[in-house]
């Protein structure tokens, strides 16, 4: 059964197969008509108390292309968090303000916290290093848009395992699916137990490398992360495997045509720019397809679509 | 015979419960969890018992006192090996290992520093699981960090 109005999103794993298939189902009607008004009398509020200029973008973008108004702040210095008020405080004051909230916290745990405490939906757009469900939701549009299907596919996942937030939600959303994993990483970045676990779980397939370039002819998806120097405890062994992991266009010679490259963004290096000419380059239509999704997300929540 | 000096270490009871087969270390954890140090009845324990089974162990017993399913699955969280054994006029009328709740609630702190639970009013709440070597391991509801029982700490 397909339950999404007026419930919370705050995990990818709140939403069974098929509720996923609805959001993006809904996204793809966006993505042919985008200026679709249906929320000329509704007030989306967003709250972020870190700065995240492409979420946040992404998701007034979403409102504003649907008519609708938006209450909010960018960072917490404007506001009354300085002053030391509650989460559920801001939450309870806010949710009289505004028919739904989109919200980024750095507490982990924050935005299932908020949903207890709201009388009105809240969408995770981020909480600390736990959940980034619509960064998912996008993820998961792009490959079933390139690939057809959401069946059958190898995805390569490639950098930062241990620490990507938005590798391990992507894990247990595709597990869903018939999917081979196949994880790229230095030695000291590989995808946590509890991840793969979740894949065995599921009776799918992982395998693990170091070697960038073993995987290349395998994959469907080519999922890319950023290696971020603060996760090192030593400054020299990032600068032994920052760049191990970066991809350049004269690589992809051995890819499968049907490749795809994503990337949550932003990059550093570990995209080289002559990729970006490249026709399996998807990361900026990837971001694109970020707003047709959370345009479906706001739009089922609030039961208008 | 030596089962019975074992025993008499610690006082026998006429009625009430003995915990038995706690691990040593986790005594006085068992003590916290059941609030024993704000207790007016009398409790008797004893530390690096000897015991067939395990080795060492440890052993609580409170008169007048017996433990709701509530408070049973809270010691199940530091000492999944307790025995619980009913006591009335000297003899043992229950017996059973103790069994794990399914949830936790507000008795465990989240060892993720940046847990939503560690900065608000918000009372902590896990899910019992098991990780893939069977061994028991604490899901937050809120960080969705999982913790093995090196790291809980009671609130």
């Amino acid at each position: 059964m397909i339950k999404i109005k007026n419930r919370s999103l705050v995990s990818i794993t709140d939403y069974t197969k098929d509720e996923i298939l609805r959001i993006l189902d809904i996204a793809e009607g966006f993505e042919e008509d985008q200026r679709q008004k249906i929320l000329r009398d509704y007030v989306i509020a967003t709250l972020f108390f870190e700065p995240s200029t492409r979420t946040r973008l992404s998701f007034e973008s979403a409102v504003q292309y649907l008519g609708g108004s938006i209450v909010g702040f960018a960072s917490p210095d404007v506001t009354s968090v300085t002053k030391g008020e509650t989460l559920k405080d801001t939450i309870l004051t806010v949710s009289n303000y505004s028919d739904l909230i989109v919200m980024r916290n750095p507490m982990d745990g924050s935005a299932r916290y908020a949903s207890e405490v709201s009388p009105v939906p809240i969408i995770n757009a981020g909480d600390g290093a736990n959940q980034h469900p619509t960064q998912c939701l996008l993820d998961l549009y792009s490959i079933r848009k390139t690939q057809g299907s959401l069946d059958n596919i190898h995805i390569a996942m490639v950098g930062d395992l241990k620490y990507g937030r938005t590798v391990h939600s992507l894990v247990q959303a595709l597990s869903l699916w018939n999917t081979t994993f196949h994880f790229v990483s230095p030695e000291s970045l590989k995808m946590p137990s509890s991840v793969k676990t979740w894949v065995k779980k599921a009776g799918l397939e992982y395998h693990q490398y170091t070697d960038f370039m073993e995987v290349m002819p395998k994959a469907d998806i080519l999922y890319m992360t950023r290696i971020q120097g603060e996760r090192f405890p030593d400054p020299l062994e990032y600068e032994k495997v920052k760049n191990a992991y970066v991809l350049d266009n004269s690589m992809l010679e051995t890819s499968k045509d049907n490749l795809r490259i994503l990337h949550p963004l932003p990059r550093v290096n570990e995209l080289n720019e002559d990729v970006d000419g490249n026709p399996k380059a998807y990361y900026f239509q990837q971001a694109k397809n970020g707003v047709y999704v959370r345009q479906a997300l706001i739009a089922a929540i609030l039961g208008l679509k | 015979m030596n089962t019975k000096r074992t025993e008499l270490k610690v006082s026998a009871i006429r009625n009430g419960t003995v915990i038995d087969h706690i691990p040593s270390e986790n005594v006085f954890q068992v003590f916290k969890i059941l609030n024993l140090d704000n207790t007016s009845r009398q409790v008797y324990f004893g530390t690096n018992l000897d015991s067939k089974k395990y080795g060492k162990k440890g052993i609580i017993k409170i008169s007048n006192k017996y433990f709701e399913n509530e408070e049973i699955s809270k010691i199940a969280i530091v000492a999944p090996t307790a025995t619980i054994i009913e006591i009335k006029d000297y003899d043992v009328t229950k017996k059973g290992k103790v069994t794990l709740p399914e949830n936790i609630n507000n008795i465990v702190k989240c060892f993720n520093p940046k847990c939503v639970t560690n900065h608000q009013n918000v009372p902590t709440s896990f899910r019992v699981i098991e990780d893939h070597k069977g061994k028991m391991k604490l899901l937050c509801k809120y960080c969705e960090k999982t913790m093995g029982q090196e790291n809980i700490e009671f609130l």
